[in-house]
Order: C-alpha cells, then sequence, then structure tokens
C-alpha cells in the first residue's frame, strides 16, 4: 500500500465517500421509494440525489478555493446547505 | 403472475467491480492522495494540503488549455454532427450499395488514433505530403509546424475525417428504424422535404444523436494521440490540449502533485458533462423514446 501514498486527511475523505455509499444503499433495499421530479425536472432517487450532492460540493469547494481561498470549513458549510436544498428540492 | 424481488444477480456484477477497482478506482485514489503531497522522487512524500489545486487554479496554464480544449470540441461536434447527418440522409436505404457504403463509411473508424495521426502529420508535410505539397504547388501558404491556425486546421480535419462516420453510421441507424408508414402518412399530407425532416426524421433520431454527440464529446475531451502525433501540442502552446498539457506536466515534468490535481479537476469536469448528458437521455427514453 505504500506506492498509493496514503495519508490520513485522504483515507478518512474516502472512508467518509465509502460510508455513504453503503447508507445510501442499504436504505434504498430496506425502503425502496419511487423516484420523484423536482426542480431540475428529472426523476431522481436518493442515490441520484447524493451524487448531484457529492459532484456538486466538489466545485463548490474548487470554486471556494479559487475564489475565496483556503477556508475549507466554511465551504463545507456551503456544501451542507446545498446538500439540504438538493434533498429538498430536486 | 406476481414478480418475486431478487437481487442475487447483483452478484454477477463482482468480476466488473473488482476489474473497474483495479482499472480505475484505485489509480484514482492514488491520484487524490498524490494530489496533496509533494515528492523529490525516491517514494517519499510530504503533506502540502490543497496547494496543488490553489496553484493550479490561478494558473493561466491549465485554464487556456481548458479553453483551447472547449473551443476544439465545439468546433468538432458543430461539423461532425450537421455532416454526419447530412450523410446518414443520403446513404441509399436498399440494394446493394447499402454494403458498400456501411463498409467504406466505418473504415476510417478501424484506424489505430496513432497510425491516423502518423497518415495526417505525412500527408500534411509541405516537403513530401501529397496535401501540403498540393497547397504548396498552388500558392497557398500552409504549414502546420509553423502557423498555429493551420494546425488547428488539420486537426479539425483530420479529427472530421476520422469521426464522422461514427455520427453517420448512428444517424443511419436511428433512420433505419423510422417505419415506412410515417413517410406514407407524409406523402398523403403533401409534407415538404424539409417537414419530414423536421417533424420525422429528426425526432426519430434525437436519442441516438445524444449518444453520438455524447461519444463525439468525450472523445475530443479527451483527445491525445492524434494531436501529439501531428503537432505535439504546437506551434507553441497552439495545440496544447488538456491531456497533452497533464502529460506534459506529470510526465515531462514530472510533477505530481500540481498533475495530479489538475487531473481530478479534468475528471470532475468530465463526470459533469457525462452525467448532464447521461440524465438528459434516459430522460428522452423515459417520455415514451420520443
Amino acid at each position: 500500500m505504500a506506492w498509493m501514498a496514503w495519508t490520513w486527511p485522504t483515507a478518512i475523505f474516502f472512508l467518509v465517500i465509502a460510508s455513504l455509499l453503503i447508507t445510501f444503499s442499504v436504505l434504498a433495499i430496506k425502503f425502496p421509494e419511487t423516484p420523484r421530479r423536482g426542480i431540475l425536472r428529472i426523476e431522481t432517487t436518493r442515490g441520484d440525489r447524493l451524487f448531484i450532492t457529492l459532484l456538486g460540493s466538489a466545485f463548490i469547494n474548487l470554486a471556494w478555493l479559487g475564489l475565496v481561498g483556503a477556508y475549507q470549513p466554511y465551504a463545507l458549510i456551503v456544501c451542507l446547505l446545498y446538500a439540504a436544498a438538493v434533498f429538498r428540492w430536486v | 403472475m406476481e414478480k418475486t424481488t431478487n437481487q442475487r444477480a447483483w452478484f454477477l456484477v463482482l468480476p466488473v467491480l473488482a476489474l473497474v477497482a483495479f482499472s480505475a478506482v484505485i489509480p484514482l485514489m492514488t491520484v487524490v492522495n498524490y494530489s496533496v503531497q509533494d515528492t523529490f522522487g525516491n517514494n517519499q512524500f510530504f503533506w502540502v494540503g490543497l496547494e496543488w489545486f490553489e496553484m493550479m487554479l490561478a494558473d493561466d496554464r491549465m485554464w487556456d488549455a481548458l479553453r483551447r480544449q472547449v473551443i476544439f470540441s465545439a468546433i468538432i461536434l458543430a461539423i461532425e454532427v450537421p455532416l454526419g447527418v447530412l450523410i446518414a440522409l443520403h446513404m441509399p436505404k436498399r440494394g446493394v450499395w447499402v454494403s458498400v457504403c456501411l463498409v467504406l463509411m466505418s473504415l476510417p473508424l478501424l484506424i489505430p488514433w496513432n497510425v491516423v495521426g502518423t497518415i495526417w502529420q505525412i500527408f500534411g508535410r509541405v516537403d513530401i505530403g501529397l496535401l501540403g505539397h498540393t497547397l504548396a504547388a498552388l500558392g497557398v501558404d500552409y504549414n502546420y509546424t509553423q502557423d498555429p491556425l493551420d494546425a488547428w486546421v488539420t486537426l479539425i480535419v483530420m479529427d472530421v475525417w476520422h469521426w464522422t462516420s461514427l455520427v453517420a453510421l448512428l444517424a443511419y441507424a436511428g433512420l433505419k428504424s423510422i417505419p415506412d408508414a410515417y413517410y406514407q402518412a407524409a406523402r398523403i399530407g403533401q409534407a415538404s422535404r424539409w417537414a419530414v425532416f423536421r417533424y420525422i426524421e429528426l425526432p426519430k433520431m434525437t436519442g441516438v444523436l445524444m449518444i453520438a454527440i455524447l461519444l463525439r464529446f468525450m472523445d475530443s475531451f479527451m483527445i491525445y494521440t492524434e494531436p501529439f502525433v501531428v503537432t505535439g501540442g504546437g506551434p507553441g502552446n497552439a495545440t496544447t490540449f488538456l491531456s497533452i498539457d497533464l502529460v506534459k506536466m506529470a510526465l515531462g515534468q514530472f510533477d505530481l502533485g500540481p498533475a495530479a490535481a489538475f487531473s481530478i479537476m479534468y475528471f470532475l469536469v468530465i463526470l459533469l458533462v457525462s452525467w448532464v448528458f447521461y440524465t438528459v437521455m434516459t430522460n428522452l427514453d423515459s417520455q415514451g423514446g420520443r
């Protein structure tokens, strides 16, 4: 594993994403849902909304880094607001 | 009969999952790890946090390559999609010429990328190439190794030559799937040629055209081999597209950290665009294959 040059922060990052994926898979099996249409006018399930949240969060973090500077905890607050909005309205 | 839910078939996906893990997920994780560290070789890494991302976001080099890449993809899509549809509309629908056309159309698709690059690299040379020499004889000042515009034109014409067939074949498949009844109805209604195209053929081709656009966009956005062989990213940086710049940075300069940050941003853009196309495509399907 040494060749992969692991660090604790990146390991935690991937663990969080992996646990999110597992949680949402379990949720999808335990509590199946019907897709719904939100403001994007596309059918989404919980999993789709998670994907939109994660991808959007990556861009929010990059935009924050480029426009504001390296204050990522604040960017994460924006991401959480974005996540809440996606799960509520998309 | 009531259907039973059985999720065990998912286990059949396991081999693919293992393959993708080794070929994509693990390398991608390694790239993420590189992007937050610096190295001086010897497999020794030092934590630098998000510095590489900050540096790359403030660097004109990446934005310039992105701008060139977007312009390139936009131009080839704007040429290949209408041209492919036009060719498909004029291909024979039945008879012996169908096979001849299909074989001729698929020939450029069978040629490997580096061979296409080599063909055009020689074809365009002023001293020995057929195209370059002819243009020079006609008095046209053409030299793709020195003039940025000539280099761009060469790359665009090469890509159009290589990939328009794909769009044409997909559009042709879409056209063939339209039942004759539609055309008969159009004839009864005395619809013009344009009306037939606009209200019958184009709507029926939307699905395959979306696939064609997605494939051509992805391929042109990741293009590496052909420009590398023909122009090497030059003259100057005129045809240095994203992947050429990335390889220069990662393997030429061995700047693993900045190159990793660059790759991740590149990957995110591709992921976003693919998702948008995929969503549009599946939504077209769910609206009854309009």
